[in-house]
């Protein structure tokens, strides 16, 4: 078992987002960093092709070969750069460097030349960084270490925006705080210019990113305050001269030219992206409410596509025309994820806070963003230190129906604005519809909320630090004539003045609880009577749940002074406790299991155990370095049957959790592993033979004789070059001028496309003997027993050998087959004549 | 630093003129100024922008161009006139009327020649190509390229219009250059700026530099730099800048913008180190190009020249009167009177009110060049270019009245610098030639007594006259940095001062020592001892030790020297921004003390306040100051003139949307 990041989306980068670099060629691919991996998508369809997985940390930066278009460098925080051949998702080599990197850059004018920011000391809180050049030595090695690294400046800005290649790479420009510097590499001279730290109207003049002109010697800046100026003359270090544009309003994240320098692209935090045409002053385009701030710009090399990155975790991609045709939307990134991580119970989609004033529904099972419900309605304005309305907290029904959420303003200013707001999910629109708005739930903001469990009666408990907590249910009045019937409140409860703040329904709705610092208080949500009081102290209740199923009758709660405790509500009395520190009690709604995940010496433990007995079912120690604060668990589809007995809690629901960090991770079993892998390896396949009439014709065939080639095989869904593809494929695209008469070709084909007989005979005892046969190989055995009758050649019996010694997951191995194939050269052809029938 | 009673006078409502036309001329370092009243300011670009000469307009005179041909200066009214000015005595050569039709334009040079091919626009703007042989026309929507030998249009290229609503409205093409190359640079009403290829007529670029107007063009010498000017009151630089360094395929490439006008400005000029921008708001603004710049210092500072150079108010020392000279007319106010004393900084109760007691119009078109009135407050002078009048002045309780002096001799009949004597008996008529004629005067009239004329040197006018407190000497100052001392008993050239290189802005001789205490325009201070005919001690430790960076650096000259009688050793200084004393008693700063001290010495003790003070004490409650003056009852009068106020009084700018407003 792993932990494992969510393979489809974009890491969350909260901690350095503008190492959030890609880079962008031929228009079809986009690449972007994620994590430990360069994800590759298509520009048209947008979806992730593959990812470029070996590094082993925080991959950094990225840059194009220079000199192959279809290779891609990149670096990570692992000390390594490693090329790669990004269409087909391969490794080529890797230089080893031995430091930390931070960023890339190469230029057409070095080859073989890479330019790489490495810390100039191992603190690297001081941000002090250096850009060495590294020599890539030209050796035929997978792994090569390169030595020969130069400095060539130390006044280097840690954002990796803030460096730029010159016209032909003749110059590098960089800047940090207020001083640009412009090294020319044939004269080896450092060019600098100053700005003053502020002018008369207080502007903030720091450099924030760079730009240079592909033909003109004129070098782009951006400026915390908004300004961009475009620097030329810059080798006199007099007569140097800058022209001034401003529109941004906060500072510029980004400038790019367009390959043929006719534009200069910018954004910034308004979410706007600028065309700023070159030289006529300030004539400008602009496209508008793109989403979150703009952190990167980038064209493709015939600049037909414009393509931004944006701290919403979104690419947008966009056509030179100025219109959005495409985005890319991994899981939203606000600020912070104030709401609880829920299910759709409808959907089955991970519902927490979106885009600013958005839940966003998020389906797991397909990896895809589905939709941004906007709760607040407001216009959201792209500004700094804006006290704006958010979504504080969401809570759904047990049926999906009723969503109720709580969105709040001025948390930091003492005039706190919220509303409680209660949806209704229309069958119709298939989407929910706002039913009630309560702007004064509360006289103080709203601490936790839960709807009731049981299926007949819906009903909402909402705990608020005013010391009362209030049951909501809907259309306790007949009056109204519309039958539509609206929320009111029910009961008002509280206790001795103490805050709630936690409540919770027992599995059967029976019961409420509802804890009042130190004190647990139980309810019964009928007749509104106090049942009991179950108090552990010393330490204010921070969690608690109901336990379910077999173990509803428990009831467990985490207090602050680091207390597990298990009540058993027959008796009242503590069950069991244990002196642990919680920071999210999850209850898996499926089974009787809770995940408590502790934070203790730094790092986080995770326990699974059910109430019914004090020892935990599993144990994961020394999971992450956060503190974890969300947590869900997700239903499966389709339960698992896992018999290891440390994976059985993940038979039938799956966990998420997500760190400070922002990474969203679960755990996945060895088999979910597996399948993941195989499906990613089959895209690839997939997308790398294009849908022609060709392949509509030769491809069903082709799947078929797939089959037939594999029954052997432990894994039959896992994809493998068969032959006659092979044949297929190389007649396919050998020239037609040395391709022999189309006569003679035409019976080879007809014979190719001719169920051929694989071979079974041979191995029947293998068949018998591999017990982890999936479902269809039945089916195909039946069929290949049909086709028993059918010849035996020498090149199927070759065919089956290369077969044997294939391990599909090797890239070595497919590669050594490729090899073979290609040097049986056209023998091939003698053993499909000889096999005429 | 001793106490005065100062009276603050704002009731001076002296409205400076838009600047129309900006002419600089390289080899001599000046600048002309033409303003929309007529006048014609000549600065001096190397001297810290000191205004040398002032040639003062005439009514309905509207000058549209000027125009240096060598060392000459011509301008171009709206009425057609071409005249040439006399620099050397500061007034109008003559005036040629060219056509009966407005000239719009500048270089004058043999246009009445020229029969170009009839016009049925109007010709807006004119520059001539460096050979001579062609000139580029802007009009109305057009630009057209004449031949001069022909008098032929080669070239018409049409300006666009604007979009939307100003499209029905004509574009005007306000300033053309043509350079040398064969490019022609056009601004327009419609805020481009558009540069043209001679030989094609084509458009190479156009370059939108606002959304108003852009009203004037300048280009650099060496034709590198480009700047335009717009009514929105920026100045946009465009630079003549390679491409790709260190090859000549060269672009005009819009650079820097300079925003420090509130108004339209209607004149520009690159000089060889700034960009010189001048306006309806008035103001000159000297902004420079560090990139051009050896070594930043004071004289390479942002300079806004807001007030003239030379004195508008005069005061009768003895009687309390106030003189101002306007442009076409004269005021005389009595000073209002306070009660009793109050503490330092605080302000008295006015028991009488100043007032207003004479309002003087000139006769003629004339404005005036200079005016005096004598200390006793008895007489009452001023000349125009053509004329000198003289009046005396009755003043019993109420009734105020004036009576010409009508019988003036010859000499009189016009004065570049006008000075009564300390004791009113006689009158120093500065006049041609550098030569000041005396005049006395008597309850009869005026006599003319003799003419001083300097033993040699140059004939430039005079700008300046001191006479001294016992009537023994006269000093005159020219604008070639010449001052003469005459002795007025034998009415012969005394002595000279050694020239100095930069020019004499202020100078006054002591009541009692008898030196003459003169200020220069590049913040240095002399004190020439008359009788000794040499530099005294003090000022040669001043010109040792050197004065301190804080003073050197500040940007307007003194206008006004006084001696304060109480204490022999002070002497009063005053520049636009502030008002000091030198106690020459005291040492002199040095670079490392602290310049402005006086908070620091109320502080301190009285041993220590001694070890700290030095001789200069600088006072800057006074802000925009015209002039300060010491008079009898040892009371100061401050005349300010706040920018403020005058700005208010400017029309209307052009609305700009803010951001954030």
């Amino acid at each position: 078992m792993k932990i494992t990041g969510l393979s489809h989306l974009f890491k969350w980068e909260n901690l350095h987002n503008w190492w959030l670099t890609k880079y962008f060629f031929p228009p079809l691919f986009v690449l972007c960093t994620s994590g430990d991996s360069v994800k590759v998508y298509s520009t048209r369809t947008e979806e992730w092709l593959h990812s470029l997985q070996g590094h082993t940390n925080q991959v950094t930066g990225i840059a194009l070969n220079r000199a192959n278009h279809l290779q891609v460098y990149s670096c990570s925080a692992d000390g390594t750069v490693k090329l790669w051949d990004f269409i087909d998702g391969i490794l080529i080599k890797t230089f080893i460097i031995g430091y930390p990197l931070f960023a890339i850059y190469v230029s057409e004018k070095h080859d073989g030349i890479v330019f790489l920011h490495i810390a100039m000391d191992t603190d690297s809180k001081n941000e002090c960084f250096q850009l060495v050049a590294v020599h890539l030595p030209k050796s035929a090695e997978q792994e090569v270490e390169a030595k020969e690294l130069s400095a060539v400046s130390s006044r280097i800005s840690p954002n990796p925006s803030c460096t730029a290649f010159g016209r032909e790479g003749q110059y590098i420009a960089f800047a940090r705080h207020l001083q640009l510097n412009v090294y020319f590499f044939r004269k080896q001279k450092t060019y600098s210019f100053s700005l003053k730290a502020t002018d008369k109207k207080g502007a903030k003049n720091a450099f924030t990113c760079i730009a240079c002109h592909p033909a003109d010697d004129c070098i782009a800046t951006g400026h915390e305050d908004g300004k961009i100026r475009l620097w030329r003359n810059f080798i006199h270090t007099k007569e140097y001269t800058y022209s001034t544009q401003h529109w941004h309003h906060n500072a510029v994240n980004t400038l790019c030219f367009t390959p043929e320098g006719t534009n200069l692209l910018s954004g910034g935090i308004e979410s706007v992206l600028v065309q700023w045409q070159y030289g006529a002053g300030n004539r400008k385009e602009f496209l508008p409410r793109l989403g979150g701030s703009i952190l990167h710009v980038s064209t493709s090399s015939d600049g037909q596509l414009f393509c931004t990155s944006h701290s919403d975790n979104k690419i947008t991609v966009i056509e030179s025309s100025f219109k959005v045709c495409g985005v890319i939307q991994g899981l939203v990134k606000g600020d912070a994820v104030l709401t609880d991580l829920m299910i759709d119970p409808r959907s089955k989609a991970l519902v927490l806070n979106g885009k600013p004033g958005h839940l966003q529904f998020y389906s797991l099972m397909r990896d895809k963003h589905l939709y941004n419900l906007d709760i607040v309605q407001q216009e959201y304005i792209y500004e700094a230190g804006l006290d704006q309305f958010e979504v504080v907290k969401a809570a759904f029904d047990i049926n999906g129906y009723w969503l109720a959420t709580v969105e709040e303003r001025g948390q930091k200013s003492s005039d706190l604005e919220f509303v409680l707001k209660l949806w209704a999910y229309d069958e119709r629109t298939q989407s929910f519809v706002l039913n009630t708005t309560i702007t004064a739930a509360h006289t103080d903001r709203i601490i936790s909320m839960c709807f009731s469990s049981s299926e007949e009666t819906t009903m909402l408990v909402t705990t608020a630090e005013d010391g009362q907590f209030k049951a909501w249910c809907q259309g306790a009045d007949a009056d109204t004539q519309q039958d539509q019937s609206f929320w009111s409140c029910e009961f008002v409860g509280s206790y001795h003045n103490l805050k709630p703040t936690n409540c919770s329904f027992s599995a059967d709705s029976s019961l409420l609880a509802v804890n009042f610092q130190e004190v647990i208080t139980i309810w019964s949500p009928d007749t509104w009577e106090l049942l009991t009081t179950l108090c552990q102290p010393p330490g204010v209740v921070r969690d608690l749940c109901f336990g379910r199923l077999s173990c509803s009758k428990y009831l467990i709660a985490t207090t602050t002074r680091n207390l597990l405790c298990c009540w058993n509500l027959l008796t009242c009395a503590l069950e069991w406790s244990t002196s642990v520190e919680v920071s999210k009690l999850q209850p898996d709604p499926l089974s009787e299991n809770v995940a408590a995940f502790s934070y203790q010496s730094k790092h986080t433990d995770l326990f699974v155990f059910k109430p019914s007995e004090p020892r935990p079912l599993f144990t994961h120690k020394n999971m992450c370095s956060e503190k974890i604060h969300r947590a869900v668990f997700v239903p499966r589809e389709e339960p698992l049957n896992n018999c290891d007995e440390s994976s059985q809690w993940l038979n039938r629901s799956q966990l998420y959790f997500l760190t400070q960090n922002m990474d969203l991770l679960t755990f996945s079993t060895a088999t979910e592993e597996d399948r993941m892998l195989s499906s990613s390896k089959r895209l690839v396949i997939d997308d790398s033979v294009a849908v022609t009439p060709f392949y509509l014709l030769l491809g069903k065939h082709r799947q078929q004789q797939q089959k037939l080639n594999t029954p052997s095989h432990p894994a039959a869904d896992k994809p493998q070059q068969p032959q006659g593809s092979v044949t297929i494929t190389e007649l396919l695209h050998t020239p037609a001028h040395v391709l022999p008469a189309a006569s003679v070709l035409c019976s080879m084909l007809v014979s190719s496309l001719l169920i051929s007989n694989t071979g079974v005979r041979k191995d029947p005892l293998r068949e018998m003997e591999s017990s982890e046969q999936e479902m269809n190989s039945e089916k195909e055995e039946e069929h290949s027993e049909e086709e028993m009758e059918a010849c035996d050649s020498q090149q199927e019996l070759r065919a089956q050998g290369s077969v044997d010694e294939v391990t599909p997951k090797l890239s070595k191995a497919q590669e050594r087959e490729l090899k073979r194939i290609r040097k049986t050269d056209f023998s091939w052809m003698t053993g499909l004549i000889d096999s005429k029938p | 630093m001793g106490e005065f009673k100062v009276h603050r006078v704002r009731f001076f409502d002296y409205m400076p003129s838009g600047i129309r036309a900006l002419a600089f001329n390289g080899d001599t370092e000046r600048m002309a100024v033409a303003r929309m009243d007529g006048s014609v300011e000549i600065f001096h670009c190397s001297d810290r922008f000191f205004q040398e000469k002032i040639i003062p307009g005439r009514e309905q005179c509207g000058i549209e161009g000027l125009s240096w041909v060598g060392e000459r200066l011509f301008s171009a009214g709206l009425n057609g006139g071409i005249t040439e000015y006399d620099l050397t005595n500061q007034k109008v050569k003559y005036t040629i009327d060219a056509y009966k039709i407005p000239w719009y334009t500048f270089l004058i040079l043999c246009f009445y020649h020229l029969n170009l091919d009839r016009q049925k626009s109007r010709i807006v703007s004119l520059s001539w190509h460096t050979s001579g042989s062609k000139i580029a026309a802007g009009m109305m929507d057009m630009i057209q390229i004449f031949n001069v030998e022909t008098g032929h249009s080669i070239h018409r290229m049409l300006a666009d219009r604007g979009v939307g609503t100003s499209r029905s409205k004509e574009c005007v093409v306000w300033s053309v250059v043509y350079l040398s190359d064969g490019t022609i640079v056009s601004g327009d009403s419609v805020g481009m700026v558009k540069l043209w290829d001679d030989q094609t007529g084509t458009l190479i670029k156009s370059h939108n530099v606002t959304k108003c107007d852009v009203l004037a063009l300048s280009v650099s010498q060496n034709e590198d730099s480009l700047v335009a000017g717009t009514s929105e009151g920026t100045v946009v630089q465009f630079q003549f800048v390679s491409m790709v360094l260190g090859k000549d395929d060269k672009e005009w490439v819009r650079t820097r913008t300079f925003k420090n006008h509130t108004h339209d400005i209607r004149a520009v000029a690159e000089i060889t180190t700034a960009v010189v921008s001048g306006g309806m708001d008035a103001q000159l603004v000297v902004k420079p190009l560090l990139d051009k710049i050896e070594v930043r210092s004071a004289a390479s500072a942002l300079r806004k020249i807001h007030f003239p150079h030379r004195r508008l108010v005069f005061c009768a020392r003895n009687s309390g009167l106030m003189l101002f000279q306007y442009p076409g007319h004269l005021e005389l106010w009595r000073l209002g009177e306070s009660e009793g004393k109050g503490i330092p900084g605080s302000s008295l109760f006015v028991k009488r009110n100043p007032e207003k007691l004479l309002h003087l119009k000139v006769k003629g078109e004339d404005h005036i060049r200079c005016s005096a009135v004598s200390p006793c407050g008895e007489w009452i002078v001023y000349s125009t270019a053509s004329s000198l009048r003289l009046y005396r002045l009755h003043c019993d309780n109420n009734n105020v009245s004036i009576t010409k002096i009508s019988k003036l001799p010859k000499v009189l009949s016009s004065a570049n610098q006008l000075c009564f004597s300390s004791d009113s008996s006689h009158l120093f008529s500065a006049s041609t030639q550098s030569s000041v004629h005396i005049v006395s005067l008597s309850q009869s009239g005026c006599k003319f007594v003799g003419t001083l004329k300097p033993k040699s040197g140059s004939h430039q006018a005079i700008h300046l006259l001191a006479a001294s407190e016992d009537g023994e000497w006269l000093a005159s100052a020219n604008s070639d940095h010449e001052v003469h001392i005459y002795n007025l008993q034998t009415r012969k050239a005394h002595c000279t001062v050694p020239v100095y290189s930069s020019a004499v802005t202020a100078m006054g001789i002591h009541p009692t020592t008898n030196c003459l205490f003169m200020m220069y325009a590049d913040q240095q201070m002399c004190e020439y001892s008359i009788e000794q005919k040499q530099y005294t001690d003090w000022s040669r430790t001043v010109q040792r030790k050197g004065l301190h960076r804080l003073w050197m650096e500040r940007d307007t000259p003194c206008l006004n020297v006084m001696f304060n009688p109480q204490n022999p050793s002070h002497v009063i200084l005053h520049d636009t921004y502030m008002l000091c004393i030198i106690d020459q008693s005291l040492p002199l700063p040095d670079d490392k003390t602290q310049f402005y001290n006086q908070l620091t010495l109320k502080s301190l003790t009285e041993d220590q306040r001694k070890s700290h003070s030095h001789a200069f004490k600088v006072c800057k409650t006074f802000k925009d100051i015209l002039c300060v003056e010491l008079i009898s009852d040892q009371s100061l009068v401050v005349v300010e003139r706040p920018l403020e106020d005058v700005a208010t009084q400017l029309p209307a700018p052009i609305k700009q949307k803010k951001f954030a407003t």
